[in-house]
């Protein structure tokens, strides 16, 4: 138990100090590095809390793809940021601190953290896990729950992600074939 | 990166790995953790790593931008018609208990075939964005 509070603590600072060091940094190829760590330890955060799916997901998407596409990205726009002006920083740092403050103030009225009588664990989940064996029959809940119970839900990622790559290819894939085009004539 | 000798014996000796690590996520999902989300980009990050390393001419002769084009528009198809196969057996749209006679029996098409679809979808997505930024790249 005490172990696995660590585990949490150390992961938990480990993100912070991951966050503070990319808003520090000005060099976006280390950001996007380190926005890479980020993710793979929120995958680490997620496995502790037994979301297998989930992390595996975060370490794939996150960690991976979406560093990848970020490398790309700058190995077109250039690898550093532009030197930040400094003014007016009172202003934002009232806005964060304002929105913190109502963060905190709705954490307050969540209620304590892996109760058993939580709301999240006597509405929909207790069916799932009880009626999807004779149901669905399938090992893991998750798949039965994202594949079947919730397939409209899927259904509507699936389309969103066909929807990204039709909008990239239409935003900045066709340049490259006009280039060509004009060669060719 | 092609003269990076000892990243691309590497790189080569990994990417049946990480192909045949795909397959497998995608089909054993229902028994572990993953599916068609996860092994379509476990599947997609392959064929960037050889991109990264023999360019994109290579990777795009291997897999080609309108077949890409092709899968990923019958990814969501397939899905989508898993739930029209449903409603013309009898049942609701997207409830796979009427996929078969035994409900069961069912469900566990249905779930393959629509975790089949997403696969699709997400793994060629994926590479077509990655080719796509990557083309930009080089053209510039």
């Amino acid at each position: 138990m005490i172990l696995e509070q660590l585990i949490d603590i150390f992961l938990l600072v480990f993100l912070a100090i991951i966050s503070i060091a990319v808003l520090r940094i000005r060099d976006l190829f280390t950001a996007v590095m380190l926005f890479g760590i980020y993710s793979l330890t929120s995958a680490s955060l997620f496995m502790v809390l037994d979301a297998a799916d989930v992390g595996f997901t975060e370490a794939a998407v996150g960690a991976g793809i979406s560093t990848i596409l970020m490398l790309a990205t700058i190995s077109m726009t250039g690898r550093e940021e532009k030197p930040l002006k400094k003014k007016g920083a009172m202003l934002p740092l009232a806005i964060v601190v304002i929105t913190g403050a109502t963060l905190v103030y709705g954490i307050m009225d969540l209620p304590p953290f892996g109760e058993p009588d939580n709301p999240v664990h006597t509405h929909v989940a207790p069916r799932y896990i009880e009626q999807s064996p004779q149901e669905i029959d399938v090992p893991n809940f998750v798949t039965a729950v994202l594949a079947s119970y919730r397939g409209y839900d899927t259904l509507g990622e699936v389309v969103v992600i066909f929807t990204a790559g039709v909008g990239v290819m239409l935003l900045i894939g066709r340049r490259r074939k006009r280039k060509e085009g004009i060669s060719n004539e | 990166m092609s003269d990076h000798l000892i990243l691309r014996i590497v790189g080569k000796f990994l990417i049946p790995y990480i192909l045949l690590f795909g397959l497998y996520v995608q089909f054993h999902g229902d028994f572990g953790p993953g599916g068609g989300f996860q092994a379509g980009v476990i599947f997609a990050s392959a064929f960037v790593i050889h991109t990264l390393l023999f360019g994109l001419e290579s990777a795009e002769r291997i897999a080609p931008q309108w077949i890409l084009k092709i899968v990923a528009a019958s990814g969501v198809l397939i899905y989508a018609l898993v739930g029209v196969a449903a409603m013309l057996m009898g049942g609701n749209y997207l409830d796979y208990d009427f996929l078969a006679a035994d409900p069961i029996a069912g469900q566990h098409i249905g779930i393959i075939l629509v975790e089949f679809g997403v696969g699709l979808t997400v793994a060629s997505v994926m590479m077509l964005l990655f080719f796509t930024f990557a083309g930009r790249g080089e053209a510039s």
